[in-house]
């Protein structure tokens, strides 16, 4: 679920990124102005630990296949929200440095699917209210399993949304979702369980590592006028990058909503959605053309296409790329070359 | 196991690249943090049925691989490890774009394709630059030059820790999971009750780890606020370096050199 920065155009990567790198500092601010200083070196370790427990894997039965430890629910429970959020971020920038899993421009996308949501929608409006003041068994796996569902299907739906409006894929929406929801719901149960299993077991034989958390956690602050800022900065975005879309590339919100909404009209499931999604887009006006477009790009769509890539200047355009290409190793090799005799 | 194993040794194979001694490691890590972000975003803002335009950024890793002496077919490697999500999502452009945009002889290709080896080929550029300026940086440089860039201290420092114990912890649960694969039979005991109880251990040991660091920290005067003695400094090498490149990429973003020098090759052989 890690997205790749080839899938995502700069528009996107750029807004995602503002808008996780705003929420690293406001997380930044709220951990120093915490008066519990234990929980700095505890970030860094619960993070490395995630990376550990990631390593162990154990066997689901009766399919064969293996499964381990989600991070950002586990990280909310333990360290409250914000510590959390700031160690998911931190988890992704390293996977993203040191494995090359999910790119450096996609990271803010990443760090909001992975971090905002479980962090700070599942946490303090599923699991929290749901286990409640005085945890037990049952609290306790009820709650982190519909909370790792959920945050893992919010993020999902985020992939799906970052990558349509980057205009990349040719996967269209429906399929898209369809694709992506029900693997993350298998996915999600089985991080709820292992989730549900490794707290109960902290709360059996150690509860007030628990207790010090709910108690200190700001999660108490939490009030509904963040969650309304929070909302309100994704109307921001969203309208930003639909913005950006319709003034700078009239292809690609065009490309992906007639891709999304298929050939012809839409019916059933998703046409709220859609509709939402148009009515969204009358309302800001950045689309003045959008109906005239659209109707008249179904049928001209591939002669805009064709006017991207002519065949005559692709054959220049594969020639001329071998040539660099061979330039560019043998420039390398140069290099290489000429270091070698030195030591 | 052997998972753990290659991780723990991959982590620590990327640590010794990133500690020799090379013209490429020796820059500023904030001038090659920042060139690489820069190569990222021209590479990323192409169309998506744009490939030639794309072959000469290849030019830049293969500098920085030479200059910083790394080797190439493991960060190769590396980079194939991850591909698989991009192929997943990339592969669906064939399938459902089959309009034929390019002819060669009796071969015609696809839309669908283009796209797809367009993705690839950004994903290989993207991913490669990473793994090269971590291997010419090192991960602790590129914290610090995060932090003089602005990026919140606390995420700094988050960014220290989690790196430090990474390693700590990885051997750690390596050691668990060897012990319960020597003990295990015929698949019995990985369930998810001895792996809950197993992780759930291994937590109980970081918690108290991290109390432990916490205290040597307060010992040593930590007072909520956390002192970073480093210096970085960049000079008119860092400068030149940054400004070059880039110039560079804008100027390859502007201009499709490939399908210039193919096109007088071309024009060329039909005179």
């Amino acid at each position: 679920m890690h997205m790749a920065d080839a899938l995502i155009s700069p528009a996107v990567g750029g807004t995602m990124w503002a808008a996780s790198a705003g929420l690293i500092a406001y997380c930044s601010k709220k951990v120093r102005d915490d008066i519990d200083d234990r929980k700095i070196p505890l970030m860094g370790v619960a993070g490395a630990f995630i990376f550990a427990a990631q390593m162990i894997n154990f066997t689901i039965p009766g399919t064969g296949s293996s499964g381990h430890l989600g991070g950002a629910m586990i990280l909310s429970i333990l360290l409250g929200p914000y510590a959390a959020f700031l160690t998911m971020a931190s988890i992704l920038t390293v996977q993203s440095l040191l494995f090359a899993d999910g790119g450096l421009l996609a990271l803010g996308c990443n760090i909001f699917n992975l971090g905002f949501f479980p962090c700070f929608i599942a946490y303090p409006f599923i699991y929290k209210p749901i286990v409640g003041e005085k945890p037990n068994q049952n609290r306790i796996l009820l709650g982190a399993i519909i909370a790792a569902i959920v945050g893992l299907q919010m993020g999902a739906f985020g992939v799906v949304l970052e990558t349509l409006f980057s205009g990349l894929s040719e996967l269209p929406f429906k399929t898209f979702v369809l694709l992506m929801q029900p693997i993350h719901l298998a996915i999600g149960i089985v991080e709820g369980i292992v989730t549900a299993a490794v707290v109960s077991f902290v709360w059996r034989s150690r509860p007030e590592i628990l207790e010090k958390t709910a108690n200190t956690s700001p999660v108490n602050g939490f009030s509904g006028k963040f969650v309304l800022t929070a909302l309100l900065a994704a109307a921001v975005i969203t309208g930003g990058v639909i913005s950006w879309f319709a003034s700078s590339n009239p292809d690609g919100l065009e490309w992906a909503v007639f891709h999304t909404t298929g050939k012809e009209e839409v019916e059933t499931p998703g046409r709220k959605i859609y509709s939402l999604l148009a009515e969204f887009q009358e309302k800001t006006a950045f689309l003045p053309d959008y109906g005239f477009r659209a109707s008249e790009e179904t049928p001209a769509e591939g002669t805009g296409s064709e006017s991207v890539v002519s065949p005559g200047t692709s054959v220049s355009g594969l020639v001329g790329g071998t040539v660099v290409l061979i330039l560019a190793a043998f420039i390398g090799f140069i290099l290489k070359k000429k270091k070698n005799p030195q030591p | 196991m052997s998972r753990i194993k290659t991780a723990f040794l991959d982590l620590g194979y990327m640590d010794t690249l990133s500690g020799r001694d090379t013209p490429a490691h020796r820059l500023d890590p904030r001038a090659k943090l920042l060139t690489t972000l820069i190569f990222i975003i021209t590479v990323v803002s192409f169309g998506k049925y744009e490939i030639s335009a794309l072959i000469p950024f290849f030019i830049f890793p293969a500098v920085m691989i030479s200059l910083g002496e790394l080797p190439f077919y493991y960060l190769l490697r590396k980079i194939l490890i991850v591909t698989p999500f991009a192929v997943m999502i990339g592969i669906f452009n064939p399938l459902i774009d089959r309009e034929i945009l390019m002819r060669l002889g009796p071969f015609s290709i696809s839309g669908g394709w283009i796209s797809f080896f367009s993705i690839m080929i950004k994903f290989t550029l993207t991913a490669g630059s990473v793994l090269v300026l971590i291997a010419c940086t090192g991960f602790n440089s590129v914290c610090m030059a995060l932090e003089k860039m602005g990026a919140p201290r606390i995420f700094a420092v988050q960014l220290l820790f989690l790196y430090r114990y990474i390693f700590v912890l990885i051997d750690e649960a390596s050691r668990m999971a060897n012990a319960r694969s020597l003990r295990s039979f015929d698949g019995k005991g990985k369930g998810i009750k001895v792996f809950s109880n197993l992780l759930g251990h291994l937590l109980l040991r970081t918690i108290d780890r991290a109390q432990r660091i916490h205290l040597a920290m307060l010992c040593r005067g930590f007072d909520g606020e956390i002192r970073v003695n480093r210096r970085l400094e960049a000079g008119m090498r860092e400068v030149i370096f940054t400004i070059a490149w880039s110039v560079f990429f804008i100027a390859m973003r502007f201009y499709n050199i490939p399908l210039i020098v193919g096109s007088f090759i071309s024009e060329g052989w039909h005179m």
